[in-house]
């Protein structure tokens, strides 16, 4: 890769059909051969910098760089209406481009975070976010100030034109002095009842380029010289590689080279190499076919003996005995001893990611510099990522950021060992290599969702049949034994359920398997949401209560919690008693600040098929910036939890999974959709909850409370379709 | 190694890779055609549909060779020039895609069913779009765009 100077336009601009003649530019990394140069991305045409955030032009469109990685929750966009809002800019006038995690990291953090992750982008970077916009409006503001000769206060800001009295001008002819001002103080941001531009439906960026091929990912990136790798770590995680025969494959067309990649020793973290073999090709499919003939030996270490069977027989046994106590209200001499009315054993399965784009990393090492493709949801750790296994400091590292084909919550190629493995086999080849996971690969070596084992105890008052004390207790397994991706993943949504119970108690058990895990979209949530909201259905009938009058006695005097499921009650029209094979169900979990409800409406064959028809949705996050966007989370989310409590579920046999494609780790597909119907019910004030993950958990249990009205049958375990529903 | 003539978005194209090279591969890396995307390599997700002689086909699981002498379409070709796709128009009014990865796909899945049922009923539409997953969960969003797809061909005319 040569650093030739910039010959052409790295700008692809769109019109948008809708909402009048948008223009967005979008770096094309086909076009980086051509740019390879220390500053990539400020060196393109972008006007007079303002300040980090946002430059403008000659001709008054403002380009504005999103720190955050656009993986389908929008980000792109919302960052641009947040920054927009401020400005107070045509939205026409908006351009986003991705910053550029290297400044990022030079300049000490220059935009907080790149990290994307925890619904966070709104809920809690808009501050920061908003505050650069609103610095910049005032920074025009006083240089034309300075200009007129009159004070700041003076000056309005409008729709990118400055105006006091008869004097005007636009920002673009004030760009340039307001980049040069300091002010005495940064302006304190909007109030959600002087917005303008948030909280209305605006259609995102990114759906031209998405709807047409054009969008790129970092699987399409192709570089000069480029060789292909496809790779296999031992099927049973942290096994050993063996012998494997380089000489069986050489004579293959195309093939450049076996590679060993090993595990450094005492290195366990998420992102650390494994032992794997690489195949390096002229092409992916090449490297691909040629790997899947090379004959490889492997020890599978102690992982080998471990299978869903024995690891929940380990649970079973080490319920029995007390675990860690994470919260105990009521005191414990008032604590009346075990409960024993009711007791339910609850289970979810590992899960996996499955993003739809597999995991893979593209990287150029060079003398001189590192370039870095690859889908994370942080740019700023996939540069330490490559620094660190090149050995190189990070002022070297470049990361160009594109579109991920979906996040998750796994963190794509920054969670895992990809980047290093693309870095390692560019040092060693001394050319750009891309490594592409096969489906098998991201399904076997990803980091998955733990697996927990709850027991559920409860008794009842025998005066209100309300329950009287509510004992949990949680193993999971992580892969040290320590909750290396957050108590939250054991603990929430059974810790911190919001029924009043005069005592409570949950202790959690870490168990230890060797299965590396990570966090999944609404994680922790997405499972004890199921169980919770289960054994709260089996809690209320057993008490003779209807499931959702239960659950709003139960939360009297909490709000926003009442204003949630009163909006459910009226929108749902939630009942029981529907006629035999149909049935409703409700369930409602608090996740990344957010409090959301469904409802869900279910018909049962009798031989026992389901069909999900509708979910409807009560969500309480505080504020929504684009109603549109916070739809779409909301029915992303419903697809997914649903995908894993009907039909999901992975299976450990002999250390590994079983599952290793679409056809046996099978997904909700479109003709299984339930129509999904979204309802905000916002609570508005200081609460600002998250929108990319917390309408995931309420549906499968409301899903499984709708299938015990429809058939008696009570689920619990996931997934739904291991189950008998069939009904007489 | 032989070469396997056919004609990608109306262009003549040669091919000189190994017979069972799928079409997907070819498209990708060695024509430069990403619009089409790898999601599973078994036909089981649906992210590689293009058009083979019109009828849709999962790339990764069709061989070059079978290929050979066909018209291949795929998302970069399905516009007629300047003018999107009444699909493309569709997913672009309708807000469809999220993360977009499978997007190429989906959008070929939908031309080609509405090139045979110009106002398809939800039945066909299930089946035609069964084998496409989305991860991100559009398919409501995707149900919509094929309705206004079908009703802007009903305006216009079906596209050429």
């Amino acid at each position: 890769v040569s650093a030739a100077p910039v010959t052409r336009r790295h700008f692809l601009k769109v019109s948008v059909a809708a909402g009048g003649g948008m223009i967005i530019g979008f770096y094309l990394p086909e076009a980086l051969p051509a740019s390879v140069q220390p500053k990539p991305w400020t060196a393109l045409p972008q006007g007079a910098e303002i300040n980090a955030w946002l430059a403008i032009d000659a001709e008054g469109n403002v380009t504005i760089r999103v720190p955050h990685t656009e993986m389908g929750q929008g980000a792109l966009t919302s960052v641009c209406m947040m920054i927009a809002e401020e400005l107070n800019v045509d939205w026409s006038r908006v351009r986003a481009v991705f910053a550029d995690p290297n400044r990022h990291l030079r300049n000490g953090n220059e935009y907080k975070t790149m990290f994307t992750a925890g619904s966070a982008v709104v809920r809690r970077q808009h501050p920061h976010i908003m505050q650069a916009g609103a610095s910049a409006r005032e920074r025009l503001k006083e240089a034309a100030a300075q200009a007129w000769g009159v004070q700041r206060g003076a000056v309005e800001a409008t729709l990118g034109v400055l105006k006091s009295g008869a004097r005007s001008g636009t920002y673009a002819e004030f760009a340039t002095a307001a980049a040069a001002v300091a002010l005495p103080e940064e302006p304190a941001i909007k109030t959600p009842d002087q917005w303008w531009l948030l909280g209305r439906p605006v259609k995102r960026l990114d759906v031209d380029v998405k709807s047409n091929g054009s969008a790129a990912y970092a699987i399409d990136v192709k570089l000069p010289g480029m060789a292909y790798a496809a790779v296999k770590a031992c099927p049973v995680p942290w096994g050993r590689l063996g012998r494997f025969d380089a000489a069986a494959i050489r004579a293959r067309p195309g093939v450049i080279g076996a590679h060993e990649l090993k595990a450094v020793t005492g290195k366990t973290g998420l992102s650390d190499l494994q032992d794997a073999v690489a195949v390096v090709a002229d092409s992916w499919w090449r490297a691909k076919t040629a790997l899947d003939a090379l004959p490889v030996e492997w020890d599978y270490g102690s992982g080998a003996s471990v299978s869903s069977e024995s690891q929940l027989a380990e649970a079973r046994e080490r319920l029995a005995a007390p675990g860690e106590v994470v919260s105990d209200e009521g005191g414990a001499p008032a604590w009346a001893g075990e409960p024993k009315e009711l007791t339910a054993d609850y289970y979810r399965p590992y899960e996996t990611h499955a993003r739809m784009e597999p995991i893979n990393a593209t990287v150029s090492v060079t003398p001189e510099r590192i370039d870095v493709w690859s889908p994370t949801q942080d740019q700023s750790v996939a540069l330490q990522l490559a620094a660190d296994q090149a050995g190189v400091g990070i002022e070297k590292v470049f990361v160009h950021t594109v579109f991920l084909g979906g996040g998750f919550g796994g963190n794509g190629a920054g969670g895992t060992a990809v980047t290093r493995q693309a870095t390692e086999l560019s040092k060693r080849l001394q050319r750009p290599v891309k490594v592409i996971w096969s489906r098998e690969e991201d399904i076997a070596q990803d980091k998955q969702r733990p697996p927990n084992l709850t027991r559920f105890a409860a008794s009842l008052a025998p005066e209100t049949r309300l329950p009287s004390a509510w004992t949990t207790r949680s193993i999971w397994f992580t892969q040290d034994a320590v909750a290396r991706v957050g108590p939250a993943t054991a603990d929430y949504a059974i810790s911190n359920m919001p029924y009043k119970v005069p005592h409570r108690r949950h202790e959690r058990i870490n168990g230890k398997a060797h299965i590396p895990v990570a966090t999944h979209r609404a994680p922790g949530t997405n499972q004890h949401g199921f169980m919770t909201e289960c054994f709260v259905d089996e809690v209320a009938l057993a008490g003779g209560w209807d499931p959702l009058e239960w659950r709003l006695k139960m939360t009297e005097g909490l709000d926003d919690w009442q204003l949630v499921l009163r909006t459910l009650k009226e929108k749902s029209g939630f009942r029981t008693g529907l006629p035999r094979g149909r049935g409703m169900g409700v369930a409602i979990v608090e996740d990344h600040g957010s409090i959301c409800a469904a409802c869900a409406t279910v018909s049962v064959t009798r031989g026992g098929e389901l069909a999900v028809e509708k979910v409807v949705i009560a969500i309480d996050c505080g504020h929504v910036i684009n109603p549109l966007n916070a739809a779409e989370q909301c029915e992303g989310s419903v697809c997914w939890e649903l995908s894993h409590a009907w039909m999901g579920g992975l299976e450990l046999r002999e250390g590994r999974f079983v599952n290793t494609n679409f056809d046996s780790y099978p997904l909700l597909r479109f003709n299984q959709m339930p129509e999904v119907e979204v309802h905000f019910a916002l609570s508005g004030g200081g609460k600002w909850g998250g929108i990319g993950e917390p309408a995931g958990p309420p549906v499968p249990p409301a899903v499984a409370n709708a299938i015990f009205f429809a058939t008696g049958n009570r689920i619990r375990s996931t997934p739904f379709k291991k189950h008998d529903l069939s009904w007489s | 190694m032989p070469t396997f003539t056919l004609t990608v978005n109306g262009k003549t194209r040669v091919l000189d890779v190994e017979p069972e090279m799928p079409l997907l591969w070819a498209l990708r890396e060695q024509l430069g055609l990403t619009g089409t995307k790898y999601g599973c390599g078994i036909a089981q997700c649906g992210a590689c549909t293009v058009h083979v002689d019109g009828r849709p086909v999962r790339s990764c699981a069709v061989a070059v060779s079978v290929v050979a002498g066909k018209r291949v379409t795929t998302i970069e070709g399905l516009a007629n020039g300047n003018e999107p796709h009444p699909v493309q128009a569709a997913w672009v009014e309708v807000g469809v895609p999220q993360c977009g990865y499978c997007q190429s796909g989906q959008v070929m899945s939908a031309a080609a069913l509405l090139a045979d049922h110009p106002d398809p009923t939800d039945a066909e539409i299930d089946a035609a779009m069964a084998g496409n997953l989305c991860r991100c969960g559009t398919y409501l969003r995707i149900r919509r765009g094929i309705r206004t797809a079908a009703a802007l061909i009903a305006k216009k005319g079906a596209p050429s």
